[in-house]
């Protein structure tokens, strides 16, 4: 029962993580079309550069936090201003090898500037476990979950509640129409850009304590939040957030109670599955076709 | 000359190069590197043939290269077969599983395609990793014997070269002539405009799906290849990363070009020997060179030569 319980717990922080990810993949598919295969080496960039500030600079935990989202951001900025935009009626096939030469780009800049280990980020308060209800926590679980409902909460009411939001919706639906009404089409797509290097960078942080990080840790969270968002059918609302803990949950009770080992499995086999028999999403209505 | 003639002379001197090149180059460690390039140029047909002229993109190539280098290692090692049969029959079962897989994946387009193939390469790998009692985990499995055939033994640098370079310039010829057959016309036609081309009468996803196999036959053959030659195999050589590094051999040297796969493939094997000197630099260096290319010379290398080639004839002929 006690491992049980900390199974779950596991699960669901991971899950949260994933989610967040996807959103990262969501709000820029809805906005181009484009599956940004460099998406994980935001959230990479996120907890490297936060290891960066925070244990090489020394600088306290929240400007730490803020410097390595702002430059996490930037990074979003210059990859769509000088990858994306060039191509933009391009072929898919080309733009899904320029994400990916982006990636490695990335990738392998990391790795020159902080090297090839592995560190851990210190825990934002502590590591000594709460107990709340009979039950042990680590502080780092209730940061990683306040942090999502957070992101959540904000992000539905910046997509419902303002001119911005709204704006990157329309684009969403049809940018053409969209840019009739007198939306710049091409702001809104680097906005896209710039918000979910934001919340990558932010999900790459929050988990960076419990995890560790390196240079190469985005292409599996890249690849988790993908499936994150694929089971929530493409939205950056609850349906993600739901294939994110459904992710978690699945993956921590497969490596606890199946084998460790093929735990990385799981993921892509949900994945598979899900693009054969459902690609609008576990939770999607089933009306667009995936192209 | 006509343009059918031009072909088959360009290809015979092609050939011809390649097989004269180990009398005039005697250092093993130059005949190393061009058994790897053999093996990667294989490798990297066999994507081309589904990247370039169907324009389905494959991230997890790799997985059809480690099936043919496990099973080539395995059944050799564990259950001592005849090592030619194995090849054949890992070939087989690498166009089985493609052919399996096929019909599902391959009704996907475009970003959702290429993370299915990921995904599925990735399944493949951590296999590869986990079950030990097989192929040896992650430290590998070694003790792979080398090919032979009636008295001569494939164990040196000559014997190696020949081994796979025949074999390559077999995979080229005959992807050569299945570009210009029916199916390579019907290919191209899928790659343009899959609508365009249903209206036609082909069948597009079937289409698809007969590449998709004929593609990991191939690269299966290469992973065998590759297990006989090194007589080692570790995971780290079909990973989500060698998967990548295909798709730029094909992309630097061209889409849709035999040759420009030969090229990239020769590229991206020799340029980690120059990068030795900067360690760790060929990873971003790969990086870039698939930015650019996409953004400035989308028909790769072989296609900015050609260009490159005209420009200066017209010049020639202005004058």
């Amino acid at each position: 029962m006690d491992n049980l319980y900390q199974y779950l717990l596991t699960g669901l922080s991971n899950g949260a993580i994933y989610a967040l990810i996807g959103f990262g993949f969501a709000i820029i598919h809805n906005a181009t079309g484009i599956i940004n295969f460099a998406q994980g080496e935001f959230v990479m960039l996120g907890g490297m550069l936060a290891l960066f500030f925070l244990v090489f600079c020394g600088f306290p935990l929240a400007p730490s936090i803020i410097l390595s989202i702002l430059i996490a951001t930037v990074v979003g900025i210059i990859f769509e201003r000088l990858a994306i935009r060039p191509l933009k009626n391009a072929k898919p096939i080309r733009l899904i090898i320029i994400t990916i030469g982006a990636s490695i780009f990335i990738r392998g800049a990391a790795m020159l500037i902080w090297g090839k280990d592995t560190h851990a980020l210190p825990a934002f308060s502590g590591n000594d476990p709460l107990y709340i209800a009979g039950a042990t926590i680590m502080p780092q679980h209730l940061w990683i979950f306040a942090v999502t409902i957070l992101v959540i909460f904000s992000s539905r009411l910046f997509f419902n509640h303002t001119i911005i939001g709204k704006a990157m919706r329309a684009c969403a639906y049809n940018a053409q129409a969209a840019s009739l009404v007198g939306i710049d089409v091409r702001i809104m797509v680097m906005l896209s850009f710039s918000i979910s290097a934001a919340i990558g960078s932010l999900a790459g942080i929050i988990i960076a304590p419990l995890t560790m990080t390196s240079y190469d840790v985005g292409i599996m969270l890249g690849l988790k939040g993908f499936c994150a968002v694929i089971i929530g059918g493409m939205s950056s609302g609850l349906g993600t957030v739901m294939g994110g803990l459904l992710l978690g949950l699945l993956e921590a009770l497969g490596a606890g109670f199946i084998s460790a080992g093929y735990k990385d499995a799981i993921a892509f086999i949900i994945l598979l599955l899900i693009l054969f028999f459902r690609p609008e999403g576990l939770f999607g209505k089933k009306e667009t076709e995936r192209v | 000359m006509t343009k059918e003639k031009r072909q088959i002379f360009v290809f015979l001197i092609f050939a011809l190069v390649l097989l004269t090149i180990p009398f005039l180059l005697r250092e093993s460690y130059l005949l190393n590197v061009l058994v790897f390039i053999g093996i990667h140029t294989m490798l990297a047909v066999a994507l081309n043939l589904l990247l370039g002229y169907a324009g389905q993109i494959s991230l997890g190539h790799a997985a059809f290269f480690g099936i043919g280098a496990y099973m080539s290692g395995i059944l050799t090692t564990r259950f001592a077969l005849d090592p030619w049969l194995v090849i054949i029959l890992a070939a087989l079962s690498a166009a089985a599983i493609a052919f399996i897989i096929g019909f599902p994946i391959l009704k996907l387009k475009g970003h959702y395609l290429a993370m299915a193939t990921l995904g599925f390469g990735i399944i493949f790998y951590i296999i590869f990793n986990e079950t030990v009692g097989w192929t040896g985990g992650p430290s590998g499995l070694s003790g792979i014997p080398n090919l032979q055939i009636g008295g001569i033994i494939f164990d040196n640098d000559i014997c190696n070269y020949y081994l796979v370079w025949i074999i390559t310039i077999a995979v080229m010829l005959l992807s050569i002539n299945l570009s210009q057959s029916r199916i390579g016309r019907a290919l191209r036609a899928v790659h343009d405009s899959e609508v365009a081309a249903r209206v036609m009468g082909i069948n597009a996803w079937v289409l698809k799906v007969q590449i998709f196999t004929i593609s990991a036959f191939i690269s299966a053959i290469a992973g065998s290849l590759y297990a006989h030659t090194m007589t080692f195999v570790s995971p780290t050589s079909f990973g989500f990363n060698f998967s990548v590094e295909l798709v730029t051999m094909v992309v630097v040297g061209g889409l849709g070009s035999i040759y420009g796969s030969f090229l990239g493939a020769a590229i991206l094997t020799v340029l980690p020997e120059f990068l030795r000197v900067f360690e760790d630099f060929d990873i971003i260096i790969y990086g870039l060179m698939l930015i650019l290319i996409n953004m400035f010379m989308p028909g790769g290398l072989i296609s900015g030569f050609q260009l490159l080639a005209q420009k200066v004839a017209l010049k020639i002929k202005g004058k």
